[in-house]
């Protein structure tokens, strides 16, 4: 999508403090080729207003209300300008760094918000690193998020993570299989592997990737291959390289109680 | 490493300190019959030299047994063997020294007018070694006490850059920031109020340092901060904070360390209000029964919020404030009630004028 000289380029502003708000349009308001198209006061609006109006660019606060800055970037994909909003943040700031994703440090004036303003015109239409990767390196090692969030539509899902029984490959899609119910995200099952907490999450299978305290037992299913049995009584299949991995896991979770 | 040998101004002065020994030597040896004044000072000087660096040899038997650890007999057993020993062989050093004076010297018959005088050497040599005993054992005990003052002074030293350090942490630099960026959004929509908000956050940040440097400050003092916080964060967030305050006025003088509520009404915020889109409340409760003061912060909260869980920090802080300051005498607790949050905080209500 990107802008031609007669087409106005259309902006959400995404802030829970209105004063933040009113300072963006403040400095929006001469740029006559700029419309902004909604202003939202929490992570859930702006899924919402991205999803149906579909701007070009985005100012998007990090600390808000329902979700943070990269959950809704997660939630709306890669294929628009975001130039993120942030007071004080370290680890947003080196993840921003890293990415060379464009963002603005409150307080700023009007020359370093015309230049990130330039910046992200540039780059219209580009496109954003992934937001697992971004949101990853925003987090202090060895921290794990808590839940996912699941766009389904407008409509957002948060999963808290220890809710999360198994997830399967369904071509670019992984489907969450969460409290008896499944929702559908856009993301790779190798990526999700890669932010969840390893010594809880487990890949057993190529498509199949699963919650370690959800397992029972583990059955024979042909001559060399297996089954896990989920506490709910699902079956999902594992392979051999998955089978090793899933005795490993076992066996040292195990252990502390073996005497 | 030796106390004296390292420091040649303390050798100097310790050397010095022989001279009067070498003299009583000089006058013991001169008695009826015995050296005359000229043999006595020749042969007394080279070995009072020698002797004082042999009894320099005394310090490392010392350090090995300090006086505290060691049983008296063991004490008793290695200093005097070591006495014995040094001093046998320094009358033997005194007569190979007199024979080599009559050799080389002309001093006729001086081995055998010294040789009356061994025992009297000896016992001389096991005094002056002990005394050397005793010496080093007093330097050690001044040493000792010298660094358990250091410690202590530097344990003080630590404690007060704990509290420091805990007391500039509670300025949080993403409050500062978005209170800035807020005065700057104000500046050209609404200059009355950035000046307003300005003046707000400049008795704010005033205030903190000037409590900071008290040990305690009264809760009615405490409870200005916060209502002076709250009224910044009212600008940043508007309609959505709101403070319901219900303070008994005899819990109003009660003593406290300054900066106890304002981080828990900080918290209440950043965890809790900040993150419901339609705000939310907080209550402060404080009440006296007698000897204490019972305070409860509860505000509501987003369980489904991951920010809702990270509030350990500041609470740690809190409590180790606490323990340092009451001990056992203080308690802070937090629970959750659906979706409220309580901190109890319970405190030993001291007042001014009572005696610590």
């Amino acid at each position: 999508m990107s802008a031609t000289s007669d087409q106005k380029i259309r902006v959400v502003i995404v802030d829970d403090e209105e004063l933040a708000r009113q300072m963006l349009h403040e400095f929006l308001v001469g740029h006559s080729e700029i419309e902004i198209v909604a202003d939202c006061k929490n992570g859930f609006e702006a899924v919402k207003a991205v999803t149906e109006l579909k701007p070009d660019l985005i100012f998007l606060d990090i600390q808000m209300p329902k979700l943070d800055g990269f959950e809704v970037l997660e939630l709306i994909g890669t294929d628009r300008a975001v130039v993120f909003v942030t007071a004080y943040d370290e680890f947003a700031i080196r993840a921003f760094d890293i990415h060379a994703v464009d963002y603005l440090l409150k307080p700023f004036g009007v020359e370093r918000f015309e230049t990130a303003l330039q910046r992200a015109r540039q780059r219209l239409g580009g496109k954003l690193p992934p937001p697992a990767e971004l949101s990853a390196s925003a987090r202090p090692a060895a921290h794990y998020p808590e839940r996912i969030v699941v766009r389904d539509g407008t409509r957002v899902h948060i999963i808290p993570v220890n809710r999360l029984d198994y997830a399967e490959a369904q071509d670019d899609y992984v489907a969450l299989s969460a409290e008896g119910k499944k929702h559908l995200k856009q993301q790779t099952i190798s990526s999700l592997e890669a932010v969840l907490d390893p010594s809880r999450f487990l890949r057993i299978h190529r498509s199949y990737l699963v919650n370690l305290e959800r397992v029972t037992k583990i059955e024979p299913y042909s001559k060399d291959t297996y089954v896990v049995v989920l506490s709910s009584g699902t079956q999902l299949p594992v392979s051999r390289s998955g089978y090793a991995r899933l005795r490993a896991a076992l066996d040292q979770k195990t252990q502390p109680g073996v005497d | 490493m030796h106390p004296l040998l390292t420091r040649p101004r303390q050798l100097g002065l310790y050397l010095l300190a022989w001279v009067p020994l070498a003299g009583i030597l000089v006058y013991l040896l001169t008695g009826s019959s015995g050296l005359n004044w000229r043999e006595a000072i020749i042969l007394t000087l080279p070995l009072c030299l020698v002797y004082a660096f042999a009894c320099l040899s005394a310090w490392y038997p010392c350090r090995a047994l300090p006086l505290e650890r060691s049983g008296f007999v063991k004490l008793a057993l290695v200093h005097l063997t070591d006495s014995a020993l040094v001093s046998v062989l320094w009358v033997q050093i005194a007569k190979g020294f007199a024979v080599a004076l009559v050799r080389w010297g002309g001093f006729t018959g001086l081995d055998q007018r010294l040789a009356k005088y061994t025992s009297l050497l000896w016992v001389t040599g096991v005094l002056l070694y002990l005394l050397s005993v005793t010496f080093y054992y007093m330097l050690l005990a001044e040493q000792a006490s010298r660094e358990a003052q250091e410690r202590a002074l530097q344990a003080r030293v630590l404690a007060r850059d704990a509290e420091l350090k805990a007391l500039r942490a509670q300025v949080n630099p993403h409050f500062l920031f978005n209170c800035l960026h807020s005065i700057s959004a104000l500046t050209s929509s609404d200059a009355a109020k950035a000046r307003e908000m300005c003046i707000l956050l400049a008795d704010f940040l005033r205030t903190t340092l000037r409590v900071g440097n008290k040990e305690t400050i009264t809760l009615e003092e405490e409870l200005a901060l916060v209502r002076g916080y709250l009224a910044i964060e009212k600008v940043r967030f508007g309609a959505r904070v709101h403070m319901e305050e219900e303070v008994q006025k005899e819990a109003t003088p009660v003593l406290i360390p300054p900066l106890l509520l304002q981080p828990l009404v900080e918290n209440a915020i950043r965890h809790g209000i900040a993150n419901l889109p339609e705000g939310g409340v907080i209550r402060l409760n404080a009440q006296r029964n007698g000897d204490a003061v019972s305070i409860v912060i509860e505000n509501s909260f987003d369980p489904e919020s991951p920010s809702s869980l990270k509030t350990g920090l500041g609470l740690d802080n809190i409590r180790q404030r606490l323990n340092t300051r009451y001990g056992q005498d203080a308690r802070i607790s937090v629970r959750t009630d659906n979706n409220t949050f309580f901190v109890n905080l319970y405190l030993p209500a001291q007042l001014n004028g009572d005696a610590e």
